[in-house]
């Protein structure tokens, strides 16, 4: 279990190292999130009423939508320096390989999260940083993670790749988007952990379903 | 066409009697519903293809992990028959719905469970054909299609909970004329409902065969052409060696 752990904690550094020295994923991130809540700050007329009601959904859109460009660019990178097969040579389990895949992204995905919500905050005028708020973008970051990084490594070889990994990653993440945004309105109208619970309870069985399956789906991504 | 084996013309009459006798039931038996009055008939035709398109996501989740299991190309096929049928039959549930809805609940559209479910399950397996139109035919096409056709089967349950949830947060706007009135699924109009969803489902195990069996011939017709332009490139091949022996000492002359 150790060993597994510092395994897959190896592959995640050398995601991690590599972004450090480039930081192309995370910037991508942020800068298209700013740039989707920047629009909808003109696209609606933001009444403080208004900004409560729609901020949540254009907070998560927002991050779904760049989380994509940031998952897009895990295993293209491996692709393009045709470091794939180095890594299927590596004496590791496929599931580790994925799981280190995950926690990369997992950590790219939080770090951007931590400049947008503050800006969402400001721009919105609304209260998100919060402990329910951010538990809340934890269970989403690694849902998105799982399912990301398992249709990340399947559309990497796909002509057009850029297209497809959203047309697959969207619609799968609907039941996860649906409940951070939902949970973020409790939030933001005042709720509590109860008032929002089945959600919660929604974004958990997201996580632990497709962390799991794409595990088990990913050794047969990684075959030759 | 002539080569429609015997079972498969029986089917096909089959499929079209069953279709007659659901025509029939629902334009010229059932009576009208009280309360709706004719539009409640596009239910005849909304609930059996929705019943479909659910089948054809099992179907597609079976096809896709026996391929896994086996890696026998029949299961690919099956699957892709699947989904090609399954996703004409979820577009036919959305419109049919909606065409009813309008009159009914006053809204085209609203975030009603099933529907929304339906919704996003089209645009799942929209991208599940997508992917295996962009990606070269091969053993890893089938492969990794079978994974996207999988997660879509286990994101299925998981969307559904989430579209009750989010219904039951937001009570639908529906404001329609008979909005608050509920038809009952009850002797004739049951009866027809029955036959309807059982003659789609024959309709769509003959269309989806008459899928599995076209495909089955592309990869037939795919592989001779494969076999046919290795075998001109060995005859190729072959001359060019002959022709460059014989033409070496008048080339070096």
């Amino acid at each position: 279990m150790g060993a597994s752990l510092a395994t897959v904690w190896t592959l995640a550094r050398k995601d991690l190292l590599l972004e450090l020295r480039s930081k192309d994923i995370v910037l991508a991130i942020v800068v298209f999130a700013l740039l989707v809540i920047a629009i909808f700050t003109f696209a609606i007329e933001l009444t403080p009423s208004r900004a409560r009601d729609v901020g949540p959904g254009v907070l998560w859109a927002a991050v779904a939508f760049a989380g994509v460009l940031g998952l897009n660019r895990s295993f293209a990178v491996e692709a393009e320096g045709d470091t794939l097969d180095g890594l299927m040579l590596t004496p590791v389990s496929r599931e580790l390989i994925f799981f280190g895949k995950v926690l990369g992204n997992f950590i790219f995905i939080t770090i951007a999260q931590v400049v947008i919500f503050p800006v969402f905050e400001a721009l919105f005028n609304i209260s998100v940083l919060q402990v329910e708020t951010i538990v809340i973008a934890l269970l989403a970051s690694l849902g998105f993670a799982a399912v990301g990084t398992a249709f990340a490594a399947v559309s990497v070889r796909v002509r057009s790749r850029e297209i497809m990994l959203p047309l697959l990653f969207l619609p799968t993440s609907v039941p996860l988007i649906m409940a951070a945004v939902e949970s973020t309105s409790a939030v933001v109208d005042g709720g509590s952990w109860g008032d929002f619970s089945e959600w919660l309870q929604l974004a958990i069985a997201f996580d632990v379903i497709f962390m799991i399956a794409s595990a088990v789906l990913f050794q047969f991504v990684l075959e030759e | 066409m002539a080569a429609l084996p015997k079972i498969r013309l029986i089917w096909l009459g089959f499929t079209a009697a069953l279709m007659a006798l659901t025509l029939w039931m629902v334009f010229l038996w059932v009576p009208t519903e009280i309360n709706q009055g004719n539009i409640q008939r596009a239910l005849y035709f909304h609930v059996p293809v929705a019943w479909t398109a659910m089948v054809a996501i099992v179907l597609i989740a079976v096809a896709s992990v026996a391929y896994l299991k086996t890696r026998d190309e029949k299961w690919d096929r099956l699957a892709v028959a699947g989904a090609e049928t399954g996703v004409i039959f979820a577009a036919l549930m959305l419109i049919t719905g909606m065409v009813w809805a309008k009159p009914v609940w006053g809204v085209w559209w609203t975030g009603e469970a099933k529907l929304t479910t339906t919704l996003i399950l089209f645009f799942i397996y929209v991208a599940y054909l997508m992917f295996r139109a962009y990606f070269p035919p091969g053993e890893q096409r089938r492969r990794l299609a079978a994974i996207i056709g999988l997660i879509g089967a286990i994101d299925t349950p998981i969307i559904y909970y989430g579209a009750q949830l989010w219904e039951r947060a937001h009570p639908s706007a529906v404001v329609g004329p008979y909005s608050n009135n509920d038809s009952s699924v009850d002797g004739p109009v049951g009866l027809t409902l029955l036959v309807a969803t059982i003659a789609f489902s024959v309709l769509f195990v003959y269309v989806a065969s008459e899928r599995y069996r076209l495909r089955k011939q592309e990869d037939e017709v795919m592989a001779l052409r494969r076999a046919i332009s290795l075998q001109a490139l060995r005859v190729a091949t072959t001359s060019d060696s002959t022709e460059s022996i014989s033409s070496a000492p008048a080339g070096g002359a």
